[in-house]
């Protein structure tokens, strides 16, 4: 319990909760000023979002935001529809995830599950890169290119566009329920739920023929798991960008608790310069010109206003900033009114802005993006990025895995020669139907049969595979006896492309019992 | 819960937490996850309604969508059966022969076969088919009964000596030695005879007489030159093999006192379609004819 003891009369009464009113108490009785801390007026163990009307904001880097959100929105919507010719063995789509069939294609790239590093390191890459990207430019990738933060300013366009600005969304937020907010609302939500609806039904075309799947959606035909997806993202796109916004990042993303261990005093960061802006002015008046000891700041409020995440910069960096540098544009277009420098909020490293406030004028430029971290970082991005395209123009497209029959290891025929079984897999990883000569090297004397087969046995046999496709066939290998000098003999599975010049080897043992 | 203590920098009060000056917020969590944890209680009142959820003393509650994963399973097993039926139809169908040269119809007999296999016939013949002492290896190129399609499925249906069947494969070998046909220096001297046969070492003088004795009472079965005979079920004493091992010991031991083995006939419990795929299966093994 806190209590806070006040003499009566002695001095202001600090706290009156609303209701208790004075009361006549006796002179010599003291008076105690105590607040219940776990009254229910206090009790918050939850708290209610506040809603959050950002204003609409012209500038640099709102018209930034808006191209990265056209090319971003394009990007994902357009990928799917993209063609590419791979013949008539494989799908045409440029980009597919083909989880059916195991196969992931991107324009000329195709990878197989056993591939998948491919993708671990892409991942990796785009792990460095945003580290990055925050240690230079901050929290660039929340601030423009991050999906809730470009579905929430889509969400946000829509709300303006049919609500109106900032004072008109409050208005028609308090207003009591008319014909008009019901006729908005509804057109609001409507919009937004056809938006979701495009977001949840455009992510499926990515793991299936787009047209194909298009029809069949259309017709009502298609896999319940793609109308699932559909209705799943649809639903958390409407909730996240219509709803949740700024809660999504504040709550649920661990990005904003991670860049904090990534930036560091050479970050670019949305900086309010408070040693220019501070102390602030009343209000921007007619007055021809600051008084003394007055900053640039004319606390205007704008910079709060035009904020998707409701916070006002001017108290520092903070968890919730996402760097949409919003504010920046406000503030720039209120310093341009005023005849003042742009630039009272703005990208500034914390270098810099030490700096200024020692009295030196450090403009952040380019030169804070020169340091060994940015470079260790790009390096390490830039080498695994060519290492993936190194080993990715140069792997193979045959390869072989050849398993030995573990029961029995070996089996004794009836002339006294040793046979072991293999069951071989070929991968033919184009898409065209390959014929190949398997064959077996350094075991003298070997001789090959498939198994289910009337082939007379020898060194090699030919195997057709089918396009882009597994072949696998049980072989048996017989040694005549004496042939073999240990227990252990090690040799070649060889596959090689006839019509080709694509091979691929295998190092197998024979083994044997024990020579006497 | 004493002193409450206000973070003079955010406004928040603290848990009273403290690590070396450090203190822990106390901010309060957004109302929207408290309602998402309430969502999350109905979800689960309403998932226990709705499958099974409440032990009781016989089995559970059943739920009111009367989900069960044994039903799920038995749904799957006859989806899967379905999927087979139109491969199954075509075996029973058709000739093992002819299944032989339809290459995606012999993939499939052969995976139901060794299905098959590894659960009626691994008991005996091991889990490669690599036998053991006394039961056949499956995989060599060495058959008592024959290896072709038609010897196999014959050897599956009916049995070895196996009496509930009238069509079994019998033969029986005269116990020389426990029955006084042969003395046990015949025995030996034919053993020595065996061993020459087959290329091993041997005694020339034993091998020498063990010849006559050979040829008056083995060759009848054995062959002349030792070649075994099918019809009979005679081993080959000639090549690399041994059911009952090679050394003079046990050779002399299986002339003395032989040992039968016995299998059943499996045309009683497994359906033809089941024999036919088996049949592959071991025809498949590497040493089919």
């Amino acid at each position: 319990m806190c209590i806070r003891w006040a003499v009566a009369n002695s001095g202001p009464v600090r706290r009156r909760r609303p209701g208790s009113g004075m009361v006549t108490i006796h002179n010599s009785v003291e008076r105690v000023d105590v607040e219940a801390v776990n009254s229910k007026a206090r009790r918050k163990n939850y708290v209610a979002r506040v809603k959050i009307f950002p204003r609409r904001v012209a500038g640099r880097f709102r018209s930034l935001k808006w191209w990265v959100m056209g090319i971003t929105l394009a990007i994902y919507y357009v990928t799917p529809w993209l063609r590419w010719d791979r013949g008539p063995f494989a799908p045409d789509q440029a980009v597919l995830v083909d989880l059916a069939n195991r196969r992931f294609y991107f324009f000329f790239i195709e990878i197989w599950p056993q591939e998948f590093y491919y993708i671990a390191g892409l991942l990796i890459m785009a792990g460095i890169g945003l580290f990055l990207v925050t240690s230079t430019v901050g929290r660039a990738w929340c601030g423009y290119s991050c999906p809730q933060t470009v579905w929430v300013d889509l969400f946000l366009a829509v709300e303006r566009w049919i609500e109106g600005d900032r004072n008109a969304r409050i208005k028609l937020d308090k207003a009591a329920w008319s014909g008009e907010k019901i006729r908005k609302r509804l057109a609001k939500h409507a919009v937004w739920l056809v938006i979701a609806l495009l977001t949840g039904g455009a992510w499926i075309f990515y793991f299936a023929d787009a047209p194909a799947l298009l029809r069949s959606l259309v017709a009502f035909d298609a896999p319940l798991v793609a109308y699932s997806t559909v209705a799943i993202l649809t639903a958390t796109t409407y909730v996240f960008a219509g709803f949740m916004r700024e809660q999504v990042c504040t709550y649920m993303c661990p990005w904003p608790r991670i860049q904090a261990a990534m930036l560091d005093e050479d970050s670019l960061v949305v900086t309010y310069n408070d040693w220019r802006g501070e102390p602030r002015r009343g209000a921007p008046g007619g007055d021809g010109g600051r008084p003394a000891g007055q900053g640039d700041c004319i606390d205007c409020n704008l910079c709060v206003a035009v904020c998707p995440m409701g916070i006002d910069i001017r108290d520092g960096q903070q968890l919730e900033c996402i760097t949409c540098a919003l504010c920046i544009d406000a503030c720039d277009a209120v310093m341009a009114r005023t005849g003042k420098p742009k630039g009272l909020i703005s990208y500034a490293t914390l270098r810099d802005y030490n700096a200024n406030i020692q009295g030196v004028r450090a403009p952040t430029t380019w030169r804070s993006f020169v340091r060994p971290r940015t470079f260790v970082y790009f390096g390490l991005w830039a080498a695994i990025g060519l290492a993936m395209i190194y080993f990715l123009l140069a792997r193979d497209r045959l390869d072989i895995n050849v398993l030995h029959d573990r029961n029995p290891v070996f089996v004794k025929l009836s002339d006294g020669s040793i046979r072991n079984g293999y069951t071989v897999k070929i991968l033919n990883m184009v898409a065209k139907p390959r014929t190949f000569r398997l064959s077996v090297l350094g075991l003298p004397g070997a001789v090959m049969t498939r198994a289910g087969s009337d082939e007379a046995p020898g060194a090699q046999i030919t195997v057709s595979a089918a396009p882009d496709r597994l072949r696998a066939l049980k072989v048996y290998v017989k040694v005549a006896r004496g042939a073999l000098k240990a227990k252990t003999t090690p040799f070649t599975f060889t596959v090689s492309e006839i019509g080709g010049d694509e091979r691929a080897v295998y190092q197998a043992r024979f083994e044997a019992p024990e020579i006497p | 819960m004493s002193d409450q203590e206000i973070d003079p920098v955010s406004g928040t009060e603290t848990t009273g937490h403290d690590w070396d000056g450090i203190k822990e917020l106390n901010t309060p969590l957004p109302r929207w996850w408290l309602w998402t944890f309430y969502a999350t209680i109905i979800w689960a009142l309403g998932y226990m309604i709705a499958y099974p959820a409440i032990p009781l003393i016989n089995g559970a509650t059943k739920g009111l969508l009367g989900y069960s994963s044994r039903a799920e399973v038995a749904r799957e097993i006859a989806l899967a059966r379905s999927a087979q039926a139109r491969f199954l139809d075509q075996i029973a169908q058709m000739p093992v022969a002819d299944i032989r040269k339809n290459p995606a119809l012999f993939d499939f007999a052969v995976a139901g076969g060794a299905a098959a296999f590894k659960v009626n016939c691994v008991q005996c013949h091991g889990s490669g088919a690599q036998g053991g002492p006394g039961y056949p290896n499956l995989n060599d190129d060495d058959w008592l009964w024959g290896g072709t399609l038609e010897d196999i499925a014959y050897t599956i249906r009916h049995g070895v000596r196996f009496s509930d069947d009238e069509d079994t494969r019998v033969s029986e070998m005269p116990a020389f030695g426990a029955d006084d046909m042969l003395a046990p220096a015949q025995i030996a001297d034919v053993a020595d005879y065996v061993l020459r046969l087959s290329g091993q070492k041997f005694d020339a003088a034993g091998a020498a007489r063990g010849q006559d004795v050979y040829a008056e009472n083995c060759a009848a079965c054995h062959g002349a030159a030792g070649g075994g005979n099918r019809e009979t079920g005679s081993p080959d004493l000639k090549d690399a093999i041994w059911f009952y091992g090679n050394t003079k010991r046990q050779i002399m031991a299986q002339i003395a006192r032989p040992k039968h083995g016995v299998m059943p006939a499996w045309g009683h419990r497994l359906d033809d379609t089941t024999i036919k795929q088996l049949t592959l299966y071991v025809h498949s093994l590497g040493g089919g004819e």
